[in-house]
This record gives structure tokens, sequence and C-alpha cells, in this order.
């Protein structure tokens, strides 16, 4: 069974983002980037899946610039066997990398596609679930367990109100949520294998895709400021705040 | 012009979060329709129709729909979808599967969790764990959107008088099933509904020491909550997690205890009315955003706060 688990390159969670002076996006300019965390997890969990031979090959793809091939290394040098780029410099909305994301499952006979449940970048959470739509299969999302056993997967998922558990029709789809495991720390020797791991890049042309959006983003501005607030010297001076002041309890 | 608001709800109960997205309706403009779809979930549809400014409630009210399995529903939407110019559902975990699924099968976009609305094809939302807001333009025919409840307020669950139409419909895709479900039983408000808010961090060591979050919950009739950080450690169960990832909360007053407030926390309640902060590390970012900040032991202050109430 072959396991295709879409990357996307993000700003690190650590950084904290500043919007740029023209509104026009946040500024990019000398950021950390990495893999989104919730695609390292579903890299994690495919690699799982190989180790115990339910998958035979884990296939990493990403859609992007030139500079995701990095985050592909890092996926391949985690235990990927091979990955592919999706090339184009466009800033491309959830529904055309859906469609690219398809074109490359329909190629490779993915039986199994693992996303992160969203990015933390434009906090979508829509890529999952469309490519699942575009290809007529089950979703699992917001997975924190998968077993798979005779053509179907039981996939427990994280709901408002506690947990749910379903099984779906192989192929199907998986978004994983944070539960699902921990990822593992790329080792040295496994660093440098990556570098020698194949890595196709194809364009959207190549698989036939036409990637337009009719969503644009007009501008982008910071959240409001809180006002400053007070340093209590006492609990029952906090108290005495939010009775009197706030007026809140 | 007219939109489609998908219900929350458990079969019986129509959730809050359902009154917020109609609010965004409203905003959008044109007639509101709720769709229930369920199973035996007539009484929600009655309660739907006492919602304030509906003016129809349509009912899907079978055994596929049971536990609103994202294939099934998403299909029914696509069915209905001809009549309305925008689909709207609240951004919890049913809208979030099931609307991505509509917007790909009408080769149209999806906008997700709205705090705004700008105009009918304007809206406004959160990007960077909120660090940044984005105000975003749809072309596409039909404007489908997840809207987050703490950027409206909730329609008046009363005093409107739709009339609810039965459909036919019964899409089973045929390729999921449901098999259980454990919901975490509790008599406390929901965390997203709820007007207080008490959260604990990794600073409160394990899960048992939650009890002292829990006498405090009691006497203010709050929703206790957790960072990622205690959920990850283990000491509390993820439904309760608040931030980027978990829950958005924004209530009358969110008390944040032993949380150091890294910025995946904040996206999560930062917009609460009154935030409380007890640290005893007075460096922590938390006591940034914190309208009053307690330095302070929280295994001493907690119980003293709570003698006090």
């Amino acid at each position: 069974m072959k396991v295709l688990v879409p990357v996307k390159r993000v700003v690190d969670a650590n950084v904290q983002v500043r919007v740029a002076s023209d509104n026009s996006g946040v500024d990019l300019n000398n950021v950390k980037m990495a893999i989104n965390p919730f695609c390292e997890i579903a890299v994690e969990e495919a690699i799982r899946l190989r180790e115990k031979d339910v998958a035979s090959e884990v296939i990493v793809v990403s859609v992007g610039t030139k500079a995701c091939q990095e985050q592909l290394r890092t996926a391949l040098a985690l235990g990927a066997d091979r990955a592919i780029l999706v090339e184009t410099d466009e800033d491309l909305q959830p529904l055309a990398i859906a469609k690219l994301l398809k074109a490359v499952s329909d190629k490779e006979g993915a039986e199994l596609t693992i996303f992160g449940k969203q990015s933390i970048d434009e906090d979508n959470g829509q890529t999952g679930q469309m490519f699942a739509a575009l290809a007529g299969l089950a979703q699992g999302t917001f997975a924190s367990e998968i077993t798979i056993d005779g053509g179907k997967l039981t996939v427990s998922r994280e709901t408002d109100t506690g947990e749910q558990t379903l099984t779906l029709n192989m192929p199907a789809v998986i978004t994983a949520d944070l539960r699902l495991n921990e990822p593992r720390y790329a080792s040295l020797p496994n660093i440098m294998k990556a570098k020698k791991k194949p890595m196709d890049v194809v364009t959207p042309a190549d698989l036939g895709v036409e990637v337009t959006s009719n969503i644009k983003t007009l501008k982008v501005t910071p959240p409001a400021e809180r006002a400053a607030g007070i340093i209590v010297e006492s609990v029952e001076d906090l108290v005495d705040k939010l009775k009197n002041v706030a007026k809140v309890i | 012009m007219s939109v489609l608001v998908l219900a929350e709800h458990d079969n019986s109960e129509l959730k809050s979060a359902t009154l917020n997205t109609v609010t965004a309706a409203t905003e959008i403009g044109g007639d509101v329709t709720i769709l229930v779809a369920g199973s035996d979930c007539g009484a929600v549809a009655e309660q739907a129709a006492k919602v304030a400014g509906v003016a129809k409630v349509l009912v899907a009210d079978n055994a596929a729909y049971a536990n609103m399995l994202a294939e099934n529903t998403a299909a029914l939407i696509v069915e209905l979808a001809g009549d309305y110019s925008a689909i709207l559902a609240p951004a919890m975990a049913n809208g979030k599967g099931i609307l991505p699924r509509v917007a790909a099968l009408l080769d149209v976009g999806q906008i997700s969790e709205i705090i705004a609305v700008e105009s009918a094809d304007t809206f406004v939302r959160p990007i960077y764990a909120g660090n940044a807001l984005a105000t975003v333009q749809s072309s596409d025919s039909v404007k489908v959107i997840t809207v987050r409840g703490t950027g409206f307020d909730g329609a008046a669950a009363e005093g409107g008088s739709a009339a609810v139409e039965a459909i036919s419909n019964a899409t089973d895709a045929g390729i999921s099933a449901f098999v259980s479900e454990q919901v975490a039983a509790s008599d406390r408000p929901d965390l997203t509904a709820a007007k207080v808010v008490i959260s604990g961090g990794r600073g409160m060591q394990n899960g048992e020491n939650f009890k002292l979050l829990e006498a405090v919950a009691d006497k203010l009739g709050a929703a206790i909550g957790a960072s990622r950080a205690a959920v990850d450690a283990g000491f509390v169960a993820n439904d309760m997690q608040v931030g980027q990832t978990g829950k958005i909360v924004a209530p009358e007053l969110y008390i944040a205890v032993g949380i150091s407030g890294a910025i995946q926390h904040l996206a999560g309640m930062k917009d609460s009315k009154v935030i409380v902060a007890i640290n005893k590390d007075e460096e922590a970012p938390i006591f940034q955003v914190a309208d009053f900040g307690l330095v302070a032991d929280l295994f001493e202050a907690v119980p003293a706060f709570e003698a006090l109430l």
C-alpha cells in the first residue's frame, strides 16, 4: 500500500509574525521556515505504518516554490521514501492544492493519503477534506488514532465533545490531529541519507491542472491590541477588582 | 438571495453556535434557512424554527445523517445548494469537516472561520493564530463559509416562527460508518458558550490538581479549559484545549492559571472581555494580555481566590 503525505512549508511555530507595513500580508523576510507541525505528525504516522509493514512506500509531496524542497528533504530524513514537488510560484488556495494533489495521487495510485488537519499559517483546515471530496473518498478528520485491517480503516476523531470512532472504506483520507503521535527527530545518518533519496519536480501544467482562485485577499491587518492591564498585589485585591472595577463576578 | 445555515446539534438540542452563525447569515443578507440534518431530530427543528430572523427550516431526518457523517451531509448540502448564494456552518468539528467537501464538490473556494462580514462577498478571518486578520473577497457564485462563534453575537433563540419543511433526501454514500462516540460527561457549561472560563496549564503539574479549578468553576458557573501543554502532558482531555488548534473562546471572564501564554494559546482566548492571569513567573507572556495579573503560587492563590467568592 502506497501512502501519500502532503506537507506544507510554513513559518516556524515559534516565530511571532508581523504584518507587512503595506498590509499586503505578513512579513516573511528572514523568517525561519519549517514543515507545518500537523504535516509532520502525518509523515510520522505514515512512516510508522511502513515500519509495521502495513504501508509499502511513503511518498511526500509539497506544492509551492523551489524552497519547499527543504521541507521535503526534512520529511525524507524522517523516513519517507521519496518526494514530489509540484513547483509553482503562485500563491494557491486550498481547492487548487487539492486538485493538484489529486492528480499526483491518481498517478501514484495511493491507497491512503494523510494530511495535517490544518496549516498554522493560513489556518484554513480545508485541503484534506477537499481532496477527499474530489476523489470521492471517505475522510477521517482530526484523527487521534488509526488502524487498518482488511480493507477498512478505523479512525478515532477528536470532536467538540469528546471522541468519535468511524470506519472508512479504503482508499481513504486522514487528517492528523495533535495526539495521533509524537514525531521523531531525524538522526544525522538519516539526514545524510535523505540527500540521496529521489525528488521529482513537476509543474501544475505537467499535471494538467488549471489553478485559479476566486478568493482574493484584499488586505492583511494586525489585530486590535489589548490595552495594558495591571498587576494586582493580592488575591483580595484581585477579587475586589473583578467585583468592583470589571464587574464580572 | 438566500443563505443556508447548517445546524449544529446532537439530534435533541440545537447548539448555541448555530445562533452565532444565523447572525453572520443575517449580516450577509437575504432569507435565512436553517438545515437540520440528523435522525429523530424533530425537537431540533422545532428549536430552529423559533430562532429569530429565520425564514425557513429544512429537516432531513434520516438514519444516513444520524451522526452527520461528512460524506453524507456534504452530498445532501450539494443537492440543496442551487437555491442559495451562501452556505454557512459553525466552525466546529462537523462544519469544518463538511463544508470544505461541499465547496470542492461545487468547485468553489471555502472561507474558514470568519469573524466579521464586511459585505455579501467580503469577510474578515484570522490567520497565523490570530496574529493577523485577512480581509478576503470571494467572486464565487456561492460562498461556502465556516463561522467562528466568538465573532458574532447569538441570534435570539426565541421569537421566530419559521416554517418547517421536511425533505426526503437520503444520501448514504456508503463509504463511512459510525462506530461509537465517547462524550465527556460534564454538568458544566460548554467551553465555547460559557460566560466564565477557568483554564489550567503546565503549571498545574498534574490532572488531579485541576480539582482546584473545579472548586472555582463551581462557584462561578464556569467551564474548565486547558492549554495545549496541559493536554500534551496528559493532565486532561483534548476537548478541553483552548487555542489555535483547540477551541476558540471569548467569555466575559477568562482566568488563566499556570499558563505561560504561548501564541497558540493566546489565539484561543485573547478576545475574552476580561482576562485574569495567575502565574508565579512574572515574565510569563500571558501577563501581556491580562487585564489583571497576579504573580503568585497558584497552589496558594487559587484556593484563597475560591474562598473569597
